[in-house]
């Protein structure tokens, strides 16, 4: 097993590095310098070269790339042109934003599709079927960033003068405030330590955060900001899920063990969930791993549409105003994440089917 | 030999009249299929008789021309509208264009953005593929490698770095868009090619003098493309969602283009008051992305049906 997770890990890391100067070079073919970019058209030319010596921007190129990698493997992601604050801060305060968005949409997405992927199963070629496979296909072909303007027309406008009202963007209310766990509790915090970084991380997680402070009032308040962003963000992937379990389980009931278990007089639900389920469960969680990707390109959409202060709209405006460091530190974190998940996805493999553990 | 199974057909060199029948009758026989096929069949008349179907030009400013401003309820004779007022269908936009006007020449944009971008990534895709996976060893590992790299990122991430590289644009958006979708093409391609390259066909190429060449362009890639016209079929509708992402956030179409994604995104802001202007332009999205895939999924199941779905 150890060998096995092993494998997997090493084989990553060249498609990571790969990742890492690709990022490198084709942040740096973007027309334009981050100077003008930053400082604005009307830069003068002495000020710009302030600006590119100051942000190492005049060492040869390869010098640069040397700096990077060794920035990238002792964790120091730079400074971000646009903000002038580390990376790693920007990091701090937009990735758990992003990250409960996608783990809401993700859960959605399981809790909704995999169930009735097992219902349009059992109930094939039925109007149920084909109901559930009609919804499917048309949550795979909505555009993401539509489907959220209209939730959000539908549930702040039409409806907003009912209990299911739903606010429209922004993260909490205008007004109410998350209150950090360690300055609830009391804790004194040195700032500036990795500790101090870690725990600020964590509290960014304002659900959370919420929820162990016992603020039930910013608790819910965030979980209704939330509902309408992961439902919009978990259409696809719930979709997905429902067709692909909805395919699998079909293919393992016709096989002929299910059939043996039937003969063997087990219960029916014992024959659907410990003989076809469970084997038919390889495909639905490859398929929930690769959605990780669509995910975070989703989020995008998702955050612009609802104003999310995210990973996904730190992104975008970073790509489009060439903060280099930004988009090379976040994508190398994007890229190493996706590895990451892609990992427990193989490794889950070894515990679903135990002839893959062997090999 | 006309006995073969549909799981052999890809086995055969010359497929029987009677094999394609066989996948027309299968196709025909699935209501989805054939209403993908539909839609997608209305949508192409819709772009080729746009000039005829549009009661005006798709970036005509009517301000002077009518007794109308912008952002105008949609106005139905039909449906009881006031006969003084100018009958607009789907309302006008923010600059006073006729918005049907503007979601019928749409098609037009999407259908040829679909279309060139696959077609790019099917012909580099499956190229890359076909010859790694013939070609095996060291050549392989790189091609594939860089695929991996390629697939490493989200998708409309990379896009979007592309597209910021080139400039913002339909065409970039185009090309973005290829690129992203190449990886797909040449994975299938270069498994079909690995596993047909052991079969006995082949085998008796070789032995009669083959040329590499001449192996993979008349033997093996011909009965490769099954999968590959699935995944080009959805291919399409895939790209119609990602250039339309790309154009809601100001990167792919740009303004007076009448493109769907870019028509929603400018009127992005106003949906609490004119919802019309941002309903009607996803509604085409939608349609046309399902259309591609109910088709795609129809043609999977046509030309499989040992997949069982």
């Amino acid at each position: 097993m150890l060998s096995f997770i092993t494998r997997r890990t090493l084989l990553a890391i060249p498609v990571l590095f790969g990742i890492m100067v690709v990022v490198f070079l084709l942040i740096r073919a973007i027309p334009g310098d981050p100077c003008s970019a930053i400082l604005g058209e009307q830069a003068t030319q002495a000020a710009c070269d302030r600006f590119d010596e100051a942000n190492g921007l005049n060492d040869p190129i390869w010098v640069q790339l040397g700096i990077y990698m060794k920035n990238v493997v002792t964790f120091n992601l730079g400074e971000s042109i646009r903000f002038s604050i580390p990376v790693s801060q920007l990091l701090i305060d937009r990735l758990p934003l992003t990250i409960e968005l996608a783990m809401s949409a993700l859960i959605i997405a399981i809790v909704v599709g995999v169930p009735l992927g097992i219902v349009a199963a059992r109930r094939h070629n039925t109007a149920v079927d084909a109901g559930t496979m009609a919804f499917a296909n048309i949550g795979v072909s909505m555009p993401v960033f539509w489907l959220g303007l209209m939730l959000a027309y539908l549930f702040a406008v039409v409806l907003k003068d009912t209990p299911i009202a739903l606010p429209p963007g922004g993260r909490l209310t205008a007004g109410v405030i998350s209150v950090p766990y360690y300055d609830a509790w009391g804790w004194n915090l040195t700032e500036d330590t990795v500790w101090a970084s870690l725990n600020e991380f964590i509290a960014n997680f304002v659900i959370f955060n919420s929820f162990i402070t016992a603020r039930w009032d910013v608790w819910w308040d965030a979980i209704r900001h939330m509902i309408l962003p992961a439902i919009t963000l978990a259409t696809i992937p719930m979709a997905i899920i429902a067709r692909i379990t909805r395919s699998s389980l079909l293919e393992a009931m016709n096989k002929d063990y299910i059939r043996t278990a039937r003969a063997k007089g087990a219960k029916e639900w014992t024959v659907v969930s410990r003989h076809g389920l469970r084997n038919s469960l390889l495909p639905v969680v490859t398929i929930i791993g690769l959605q990780m990707g669509l995910l975070l390109g989703g989020a995008v959409l998702t955050e612009t549409v609802f104003r999310l202060a995210g990973v996904g709209t730190a992104l975008f405006d970073a790509i489009t105003g060439r903060d280099y460091a930004v988009v090379q530190g976040f994508t190398v974190i994007i890229a190493a994440g996706y590895v990451i998940v892609n990992l427990f996805v193989d490794l889950s493999y070894g515990y679903l089917d135990p002839r893959i553990r062997v090999k | 030999m006309l006995e073969a199974s549909a799981g052999d057909a890809n086995l055969l060199t010359d497929v029987p009249t009677r094999q394609w029948k066989l996948t027309i009758r299968r196709f025909r026989s699935r209501k989805s299929g054939m209403i993908g096929l539909g839609i997608v069949i209305a949508l192409i008349l819709m772009a080729f008789l746009a000039p005829v179907l549009a009661p005006y030009a798709p970036n005509e400013v009517l301000v002077a021309k009518e007794d109308v401003g912008p952002r105008e309820k949609p106005c139905i004779h039909l449906f009881g509208c006031d006969e003084s007022k100018p009958q607009h269908v789907m309302g006008t936009d923010g600059n006073v264009r006729d918005e049907f006007s503007r979601i019928i020449y749409g098609a037009r944009v999407s259908l040829t953005l679909g279309f060139f971008t696959v077609t790019i990534a099917f012909i580099v895709g499956s190229t890359l593929g076909a010859v790694a996976g013939y070609a095996g060893g060291w050549f392989d590992n790189i091609i594939m490698r860089i695929m991996d790299v390629i697939l490493g990122f989200p998708s409309l991430l990379l896009a979007i770095a592309i597209v910021a590289v080139l400039g913002p644009g339909l065409q970039n958006a185009l090309i973005a868009i290829a690129v992203v979708s190449i990886p797909a093409y040449a994975r299938v391609m270069r498994a079909q090619v690995l596993s047909l390259k052991e079969s006995d066909y082949v085998a008796a190429s070789i032995a009669l003098g083959a040329s590499p060449r001449q192996l993979l362009a008349r033997r093996i890639v011909p009965n490769a493309l099954t999968p590959l016209v699935v995944l080009a079929t959805l291919g399409v509708a895939t790209a119609i969602l990602e250039a339309a992402g790309l154009s809601f956030l100001g990167l792919g179409a740009q303004p007076p283009l009448a493109e769907w994604g870019s028509m929603l995104a400018s009127e992005r802001n106003n949906v609490f008051t004119s919802p019309h202007l941002v309903f009607f332009p996803g509604i085409a999205i939608m349609l046309t992305v399902l259309g591609f895939n109910l088709m795609g999924d129809g043609l999977r199941d046509a030309l499989d049906p040992a997949l069982n779905k």
